[in-house]
């Protein structure tokens, strides 16, 4: 799992409280409208997201670029490059 | 006619012939357009809308179809939508939903006296097992909040208001948006029970400056069993019934989709037919007032006079119970209420008209009336004959009636 301090993105896709499997469901369609090269945030509190979200970028040919915890908000900020 | 105008004899004769239901905030029918549209989803397109066939497709579509028709009824947009089981449950979802979301912020809320039971025993359940303080706001005579007394109960620990856009059991409608601005002045959600407006009166969720509004379907012609929330972009919601991705993961549960049909056809059958619903719904609502008024003495119509729902008036009558007025009515086919159905069930004086200032004693002769677009001119003269005679006949044995007026014979000696 690669950690960041701060990342910049293109778009993000609030996912707190919403339940497994939409992690992985609303990020999909949000890189439908996204051009290659741009970086998506994904913000959630589900802990299984920080497997899920790498594997489903592997399986689809998308860029895992890595996490960031927010104290502030209790929740993960996870980053995926859009590749293809 | 005029609202104060003469009964015709025939009019009546024909009224007292059928059943004459003013009791529409209660139960409405479903509408013939909407059960139409409802039937092929019951057998015909039966499939389960997260399926990933074409046949759940097309379920899927429809369902996004009526989201549509709910969320332009309230000028919202369509993914703001949320459909639920009920007004109930939306309400449930809003208040422990926001709540729960904002435990960071604070566990302050603030609702306000005369909401419905579904906001007020959420605001409890939050305050007995998630050590929330609620603040049950008080109510000016019409029971209207007013927005300088609350803004002296917003704390920086305040996380969710909730005040309904109007009242079911006295019509009064709140002025939504001066309490919404201050709210978000306050970076506050503010939800709003709009059960009894939608459909009713012109709702616009970005005018009124909501977070959150809830809506029922059989307020609106659709069956029970369907209700709806709007939550505004970023609002963040703990759901309450877990599952899995409908309503995208914000409340779980197959949808029902027969109902989901019947609330967006109607949805937007009451959008096209709003103004004239409500100007018709004022005239039968404004010939029964003044008719009572002038009738009946000592009675009080509570509820704001103006700022009130086009089709409900509501009455305190001096000295009897709603309950014996209601069974009364029943046996000349007339079909009214109290109020508030859990407070007269379980015989308990109505906290919404104790919160107006009524003592004990009036707020039991309570009667509420409420129309649909179905009712009739002559439905109201018909109830002109008989509520007066009623009430004269429950006044003649009533030991509270009796004092009263002896009070009164004694002031004037």
């Amino acid at each position: 799992m690669r950690f960041l301090t701060e990342c910049k993105a293109d778009a993000s896709a609030d996912l707190v409280y919403r339940v497994c499997p939409m992690h992985l469901l609303e990020p999909a369609e949000f890189l439908k409208g996204m051009k290659e090269g741009q970086v998506l945030e994904i913000l959630t509190d589900y802990d299984g997201a920080l497997d899920d979200i790498p594997a489903w970028c592997a399986k689809h040919g998308q860029e895992f670029i890595g996490v960031c915890e927010d104290d502030c908000d209790d929740c993960y900020r996870l980053y995926i490059k859009k590749v293809s | 006619m005029t609202a104060t105008g003469s009964i015709s004899k025939r009019s009546l004769e024909d009224a007292t012939m059928e059943r004459t239901y003013l009791d529409h905030a209660a139960a409405t029918p479903a509408r013939p357009e909407v059960v139409e549209a409802m039937l092929p989803y019951f057998q015909e397109r039966f499939g389960n809308p997260s399926a990933v066939y074409d046949l759940a497709a097309e379920i899927k579509d429809s369902i996004e179809e009526q989201r549509a028709r709910v969320a332009e009824l309230i000028g919202a947009p369509a993914d703001s939508i949320i459909f639920t089981s009920c007004g109930a449950e939306a309400n449930n979802l809003a208040i422990k939903g926001a709540a729960l979301a904002n435990l960071k912020k604070g566990r302050h809320l603030i609702v306000s006296a005369i909401e419905h039971h579904s906001v007020l025993n959420s605001a409890r359940f939050l305050e007995k097992f998630h050590d929330f303080e609620v603040t049950f706001l008080p109510v000016n005579r019409y029971g209207q909040v007013e927005p300088e007394r609350l803004r002296r109960v917003l704390t920086p620990a305040t996380v969710l208001v909730s005040i309904q856009h109007a009242s079911n059991e006295i019509g009064t409608v709140q002025q939504i948006p001066e309490l919404a601005a201050l709210c978000r002045e306050h970076g506050v959600v503010f939800h709003t029970d709009a059960v009894a407006t939608a459909g009713s009166i012109p709702i616009d969720v970005k005018d009124m400056q909501v977070d959150l509004l809830t809506l029922s379907g059989p307020a609106l012609g659709a069956p029970k069993g369907i209700g709806a929330l709007y939550f505004r972009p970023k609002v963040r919601l703990v759901p309450q019934i877990h599952s899995g991705i409908q309503e995208s993961g914000r409340r779980g549960g197959t949808e029902n989709v027969p109902g989901i049909i019947g609330l967006g056809t109607a949805a937007k059958l009451a959008l096209g037919e709003l103004e004239e619903r409500a100007r018709h719904l004022r005239f039968l609502r404004d010939r029964l007032v003044a008719g009572v008024m002038d009738r009946i003495p000592a009675v009080i119509y509570t509820g704001h006079p103006e700022e009130r729902l086009p089709g409900h008036a509501s009455f305190c009558f001096v000295g009897i119970e709603g309950e014996a007025l209601i069974f009364m009515l029943n046996r000349r086919g007339i079909y009214a209420n109290t109020g508030s159905a859990c407070a007269s069930k379980a015989l308990k004086v109505s906290p919404t008209l104790c919160a107006i200032g009524l003592s004990p004693d009036v707020a039991q002769g309570s009667i509420v009336f409420t129309f649909s677009r179905d009712n009739r001119e002559e439905e109201m003269d018909y109830v002109l004959v008989e509520l007066p005679q009623a009430v004269e006949r429950l006044r003649s044995f009533s030991p509270v009636w009796h004092k009263k007026m002896a009070a009164a014979s004694g002031e004037s000696r």
